[in-house]
């Protein structure tokens, strides 16, 4: 697949955004030990709605006829592409309310209403973000896409980023032994899950030029391909990279995600440095990640373009 | 009605006549236009619904050319339209053909990943989804006689290789054709019940000789007979 930045983009600052949000919510409504308040917490709450923001907009970039982009929240009973939009514009007013609360309370213990709108805010910055996760994991057509894992990734990841922006928020704060437990949790169930994942989409599997065709009993190979130059199939889903470099920027992905913020954070005494090091070899790791989620993708449509297996 | 095209690999030379046709009469339909990206350029390209591909079958000496014509399947289970977010994809009840609303499309991309066959096309120029319609704007129309009421695509073939009608109806062609020449879904494993099917290459040759076959079951003692027979004639 073609790795478009628009949709690199849209997935990596949202769902870093929604794991912010995710995080903040818990703590203020069930109190997991960040020990967030005032400012600090009004400022994160900001950022994370930005990050989503920003995301979404991105989002709207892959669009090639954006002006009837507001019918996609009609479809929301079978595309979870229109789930993933109905879930974050839903989730809007909930968190807007919830901001408000948080805000005009200042340090004063949560208060009921609060915590329910931090519940709710809570519950649909996960489903948006596991929708969006099911966006990819439905496709029947990429088989590298549809395993359990891609949601469970898309979620681990957007909390694992979550975590490291709220480790420089806090900066040396009260709870910053706990965000940085956090972190440190996070980043090693996001890595095997990745990694997990990695294993998984090296197993041939699906369907192979034989069965497209149904010459099941010989073998087959591409003649002409019928066109001179390229077309939309080829240029959307005919994207390829040479093994080696794909091996190369797993490692770069892995050793940036995941392994240098572990080192770094456990390495080194705590400082707002290391925190925000930590946070920026983070993002840049899911970047990798992100492109790789489609530059590794494989499309059925190929097969018929000559591959022999996805 | 579950209307749909039978493609026969045997007889398919791939002239991409059909191509060529649907390319025709679908640039002024309810799709059009099948917009040209720098057609007199270097690199020409564009919106097709129907594209065909060659392959070699087997090794040689046992080797065989196919031409595979592909265009929209018109599945019973479309994953297009269910991952469709605007409602801009849809099958229709009556008889079974998926079409784009353009007025809807948003230009997502989401459908043409969603389905196996390559049917889909994003237009750049108009920034919606296209594919083929089976011709719907040609097989309802009352002012063309009968006969033409089919696809540009099963009409124009001049080996004779695409065949359109009911799968519904067990004596309509195309229903024959699947029962008496094995016709078949191709990639059935995703499990989209494409409904256009494809008969496979014969096995056998289509003219039997019959002529040959006698001649070498003959006994030796006639064959030497008929052998000076020949020799005879021709002195004459």
């Amino acid at each position: 697949m073609f790795p478009a930045l628009s949709v690199i983009c849209f997935t990596l600052l949202s769902g870093a955004g929604y794991g912010l949000l995710i995080l903040l919510c818990l703590d203020n409504a069930f109190d997991i030990g960040l020990a967030l308040e005032g400012m600090r917490r009004n400022i994160l709450a900001i950022v994370s709605l930005l990050l989503i923001t920003i995301g979404l907009l991105c989002s709207t970039l892959h669009l090639a006829n954006p002006k009837n982009a507001w019918r996609a929240f009609f479809r929301f009973r079978t595309s979870w592409l229109s789930r993933e939009g109905v879930f974050a514009v839903l989730l809007y007013p909930f968190a807007l309310f919830w901001l408000f609360m948080v805000w005009s309370n200042g340090v004063m213990p949560a208060s009921g209403v609060e915590k329910l709108l931090a519940v709710v805010t809570f519950f649909l910055a996960v489903a948006t973000l596991f929708s969006t996760g099911m966006i990819y994991a439905c496709l029947k057509t990429i088989r590298q896409w549809n395993n359990a894992l891609t949601p469970a990734n898309y979620l681990l990841l957007g909390l694992m980023l979550g975590a490291s922006i709220v480790l420089v928020g806090i900066d040396g704060g009260q709870g910053s032994t706990s965000a940085e437990k956090l972190v440190l949790g996070l980043t090693a169930i996001a890595a095997l899950t990745k990694i997990t994942y990695f294993y998984w989409i090296g197993k041939p599997a699906g369907p192979t030029i034989n069965s497209a065709l149904g010459f099941t009993r010989a073998t087959v190979r591409l003649l002409d391909v019928g066109h001179g130059s390229g077309n939309f199939l080829t240029d959307e889903f005919g994207f390829e990279l040479a093994r080696t470099r794909l091996l190369w920027l797993r490692l770069v992905c892995i050793v940036c995600a995941f392994l240098l913020p572990i080192l770094l954070l456990v390495s080194f005494d705590r400082s707002i440095f290391v925190n925000i090091a930590a946070m920026i070899f983070a993002f840049f790791g899911v970047f990798v990640e992100r492109w790789l989620f489609f530059a590794e993708a494989r499309h059925v449509v190929n097969l018929y373009h000559g591959a022999q297996r996805t | 009605m579950k209307l749909g095209l039978v493609i026969d690999l045997d007889t398919c030379v791939g002239c991409h006549a059909c191509a060529v046709a649907c390319k025709q009469w679908n640039s002024s339909g309810m799709s059009g236009p099948l917009t040209d990206y720098k057609p007199y350029g270097d690199e020409p390209a564009g919106v097709w619904f129907n594209r065909i591909r060659h392959y070699e079958v087997d090794e040689y000496p046992n080797s065989k050319t196919i031409n595979a014509p592909m265009s929209c399947m018109h599945c019973e289970d479309a994953a297009c339209v269910t991952v469709c977010p605007t409602g801009a994809s849809y099958k229709r009840e009556e008889d079974g053909i998926v079409l784009i609303d353009q007025d809807k499309c948003m230009g997502c991309n989401y459908c043409a990943w969603a389905c196996p066959y390559g049917a889909r096309e994003l237009d750049r120029e108009s920034g919606t989804m296209k594919k083929c319609t089976l011709c719907v704007d040609r097989i309802y129309d009352d002012n063309l006689p009968e006969s033409e009421r089919q696809p540009a695509c099963v009409l124009t073939c001049p080996s004779n290789a695409r065949f359109y009608g009911d799968f519904d109806d067990p004596d309509s062609v195309v229903s024959q054709k699947v029962r008496e020449r094995g016709g078949y879904s191709m990639m059935p494993e995703a499990g989209y019940q494409p409904t256009n099917k494809y008969l496979p290459p014969r096995q056998k040759p289509l003219v039997e000789q019959h002529a040959e076959k006698a001649a070498s079951t003959e006994k030796p003692l006639s064959q030497i007979q008929r052998w000076i027979a020949q020799q005879l004639t021709r002195q004459a």
